[in-house]
């Protein structure tokens, strides 16, 4: 089996705290993998040391076999990384369509044309995109008034508009309302898997975490202590003991729904 | 030797007035977040309250009364003018903040005019303090060496103050996050009146004691408002102890420069502003603001390129105005020239403000450079005018190259600081260096070619560029480079996660204005026939500014319309009254008050208005909600 992205030995410590402490795991290609773990366990660290934005002070992070600890986030993401943040980062003078057609440009390196109205560019892929994450509606909306659901189904759609291998996703249903979580996350999945992109995401939602990820990973003060399936690392009493309570939320709901 | 120690102690005493108007200025912003271009004013008003009451009325306080009083009755007026002006436009940009407050300035240049008159006063010597010991065989008189006591003695008065009262806490605690305090139950507005309160009788009370030094002036304001930027620059924007340290420090750079460097005194304090700021962004004892608004240009009504409606409009609006030579006086094409000049200066900001999110105080260096590069050619080249045409846009580019590199590395007030600054150093050159550049007298006889040398040739000349220009940026704006531009100043993180330099793009934002900057300064100079150091200076800068904001800086072009309204304005009010300043001041505070979108946002809105969208979200209520959510996610990256 190939390696998508390879993580060896990450550490980065903030004046004296260990934020990660000697984090190594790989991700293989059309996998969904799930970053779990308290609060301040290093997980926004972790994805902030892959995707470019903070620089580790030790370890390496390869991306189908080569390096990119110390590339900016802009050439990370040329070499096939896309990202959604914990909080939106939309263009909010700009309309939905506007958005993903800014990302095409960058894409197809036409940032640097002075001529011809950019509005019309790439008008196909980016309603393609639109269409994908279902947002084929609002294309014409000012981003600055849409609901915070369909900013983050506009944030897939940007952070899918390179054509990434690699897809990083920090809380991506945070503060969504439950249905829409589901939505989402069914929609990620459908799509890595039909075009066999990896994904690697944190999520404290644990429906979501556990219905949609094909292994887990736990991560608490800065060391990962699991990675397993869902039901391993769910079953784990360390992981319970640090994170999970005793587990009977999960269950109760689970039972529910799946009678239901 | 000795001269150098006594220059120092010199530098120390001009210190400590430095250091009360920054502590001010700094305490003010830490708090408010305004930066308070009217400091300079109520330093101005503090010294000549101070004159009357000393001079005028003295024995009824007494020397040091009449100081104290003075300083209390300009923090009265400044309280006022908080709960009066400010308090409407806490939550609006802070370009309008600064530009109500610019407006504050012009009208009380005025009005101390009219209360004080033109002339130079001489204020009366401190009782106790009026004569001079000997060191080393030079003078140094006893005041300076009060002052110097007192500099300390207001930073050691302002830590207790800070630190041991309950008032103090609550303003430090504001200072960190003022919406958590007003959540603990403080009553904000009456902590944002005492603050600005306390900043403004600091800023009258370094006026007040400046009276047995120097002269009192009626431009004394513009001066200290300078030097008062430079100094909370170095020392970090909202930093008390890092406005004295560098209160120090340019004070002494100053007194010390005139005796190493006597020609380029004036750049030095301006070169070591630019190295703080480049090793250390945020001022010696600065931190890294927090969940500060994006930027001015944050707009929620996407930009479309003009409709087949609008571009007929506009080509029979230009028509029209090049129908105008056919009917119009000589006066009136001048007039009509110089506005088109204006238009293109201000189109040349507005690109970098609007379109690029960055905010210059010190646009009027690649105006002047233009001016001066096309003067340059004239005079040493012998070049006829269409060649110095070119050349000093050329010298806006590469003035635009060389402060570019800088000013990408910063971002918000700190980017418009070094404009400032880098604006400021090219001031200081052109004034200083008289064998290249006539210094005060300036480069004469700069004529047209004689194809334009009729003002109704000019006219069509300066039109047609102008037009070109205009249409050229607002094509930009729509361009893929113009999307890449909008992304880096509605969100840096997200530009930097799909692949855009920021630094690159925004820096070639820069080279786009200078160049067009160049151009309209180019063109003044043959308008005028002549070019002077005042075509650097700040008021250029600062009318770019007014032009920009009255257009509206949420449109794609503004400025147009800002340019030709504000300048006919200024230029009409000058041949209608004398107190224009005054006028002109009042309707920019009640622009800013009324209207602060600008003329064009304001048509703009009333063009769109609508029933709110069915869930309830309308344009307004997404807007608060956008920008908030924009300065939450900055803080918490």
């Amino acid at each position: 089996m190939t390696t998508l992205l390879d993580v060896k030995g990450l550490v980065k410590s903030y004046s004296g705290v260990h934020a990660v402490r000697d984090v190594s795991f790989a991700v293989r290609p059309g996998e969904i993998l799930a970053l779990i773990g308290p609060n301040g366990a290093g997980k926004s660290t972790c994805f902030n040391m892959l995707n470019g934005q903070i620089r580790p002070d030790a370890g390496s992070i390869k991306l189908a076999g080569e390096e990119v600890v110390g590339l900016p986030p802009r050439t990370v993401w040329r070499r096939g990384v896309g990202r959604t943040f914990q909080i939106t980062a939309t263009f909010s003078s700009m309309t939905v369509r506007e958005n993903v057609q800014v990302a095409l440009l960058s894409f197809h390196r036409r940032l640097w044309s002075l001529f011809g109205y950019a509005g019309k560019s790439y008008l196909d892929e980016a309603n393609e995109l639109l269409t994908l994450v279902g947002m084929q509606e609002q294309a014409e909306r000012p981003c600055g008034e849409l609901a915070y659901g369909d900013l983050k189904r506009l944030e897939l759609a940007v952070a899918l508009a390179n054509q990434p291998r690699l897809l990083l996703m920090d809380e991506p249903t945070a503060g969504m309302a439950p249905k829409e979580r589901v939505e989402l996350m069914r929609l990620t999945a459908g799509i890595a898997r039909r075009k066999d992109i990896g994904v690697l995401f944190t999520e404290h939602d644990m429906d979501v975490v556990f219905e949609h990820a094909d292994e887990v990973m736990v991560l608490n003060r800065g060391q990962l202590v699991a990675r397993g399936t869902p039901q391993q690392v769910r079953s784990d009493p360390h992981v319970q003991a640090i994170y999970l309570g005793d587990g009977l939320l999960y269950d109760a709901k689970h039972r529910k729904e799946t009678v239901q | 030797m000795e001269l150098i120690l006594v220059q120092a102690l010199s530098g120390l005493a001009s210190a400590a007035s430095l250091f009360l108007v920054a502590s001010g200025l700094s305490i003010i912003f830490g708090v408010t977040r305004i930066v308070n271009f009217a400091h300079g004013a109520f330093y101005m008003l503090g010294a000549y309250v101070a004159f009357t009451l000393t001079d005028r009325f003295s024995g009824a306080l007494g020397f040091w009364g009449g100081l104290v009083a003075a300083s209390l009755i300009v923090a009265l007026l400044g309280a006022l003018m908080e709960m009066v002006l400010l308090r409407r436009i806490y939550h609006a940009p802070e370009l309008f903040q600064l530009l109500a407050t610019f407006g504050v300035t012009l009208m009380v240049q005025d009005i101390v005019v009219l209360i004080w008159g033109a002339d130079d006063l001489m204020g009366p010597r401190a009782p106790g303090f009026t004569g001079a010991f000997s060191l080393f065989g030079r003078l140094v008189p006893t005041y300076d060496l009060l002052l110097i006591v007192l500099g300390p003695a207001v930073l050691g008065a302002l830590w207790l103050l800070f630190h041991r009262t309950r008032w103090g806490v609550l303003v430090r605690a504001a200072t960190q996050d003022r919406d958590m305090v007003a959540c603990l139950g403080v009553n904000q507005k009456w902590l944002f009146t005492s603050v600005f309160a306390l900043g403004v009788f600091l800023a009258a009370l370094g006026g007040a004691l400046q009276i047995p030094r120097t002269t009192v002036t009626h431009y004394m304001d513009l001066s200290i408002i300078v030097e008062v930027f430079v100094v909370v620059v170095i020392g970090g924007l909202g930093s008390v102890t890092g406005a004295f340290i560098a209160a120090v420090l340019v004070s002494e750079l100053n007194a010390l420069g005139i005796l190493v460097l006597p020609k380029i005194s004036l750049i030095a304090v301006f070169l070591v502003m630019a190295v703080v700021l480049v090793v250390r962004p945020y001022g010696l004892l600065g931190k890294a603001e927090r969940g500060v608004r994006a930027s001015a240009g944050i707009s929620f009504r996407p930009w479309k390129p003009m409709s087949q409606w609008e571009r007929i409009g506009a080509a029979v609006l230009v028509a029209s105005a090049a129908l105008l030579p056919l009917f119009a006086g000589n006066y009136l094409l001048s007039v009509g020239s110089e506005i088109l000049v204006f238009v293109l200066f201000a189109a040349s900001l507005h690109f970098m403000m609007t379109v690029g999110g960055l905010a210059s105080f010190g646009h009027a260096a690649f105006f002047g450079l233009g001016a001066y590069g096309a003067a340059f050619a004239v005079k040493f080249l012998g070049a006829p005018m269409e060649v110095a045409l070119l050349v000093g846009p050329l010298f806006g580019l590469i003035g635009a190259v060389v402060s570019g590199w800088f000013c990408v590395r910063l971002s918000g007030v700190y980017f418009a600081m070094l404009t400032l600054a880098f604006a400021q150093i090219i001031w200081s050159i052109a004034f200083q260096w008289v064998e290249v550049t006539g210094g005060d007298n300036g480069i004469l006889g700069i004529w047209p070619s004689a194809w334009a040398s009729s003002p109704r040739g000019f006219f069509w000349l300066t039109l047609g560029v102008s037009v070109v220009g205009v249409a050229l940026l607002r094509m930009l704006v729509f361009s893929p480079y113009g999307f890449g531009l909008r992304a880096t100043r509605d969100n840096t993180l997200r530009s930097d996660a799909i692949g855009i330099d920021r630094k690159s793009v925004q820096w070639a934002a820069l080279l786009v204005a200078g160049t067009f900057a160049g151009v309209a300064g180019a063109l003044f100079a043959f308008l005028k026939g002549s070019v002077f150091p005042e075509s650097l200076a700040i008021p250029i800068s600062v009318d770019g500014l007014v032009m920009v904001l009255l257009g509206g800086i949420e449109t794609v072009s503004g400025a147009v319309v800002g340019a030709i309204v504000y300048k006919a304005l200024a230029i009409w009010l000058m041949s209608q009254t004398d107190l224009s300043k005054l006028v002109l001041g009042a309707i920019i505070v009640l622009l800013v008050v009324a209207a602060p979108k600008g003329i064009v946002g304001f048509i703009e809105d009333w063009r769109h208005r609508r029933p709110p969208a069915p869930n309830g979200t309308g344009p307004e209520a997404a807007g608060k909600s956008g920008t908030v959510g924009i300065a939450k996610m900055e803080a918490a990256e």
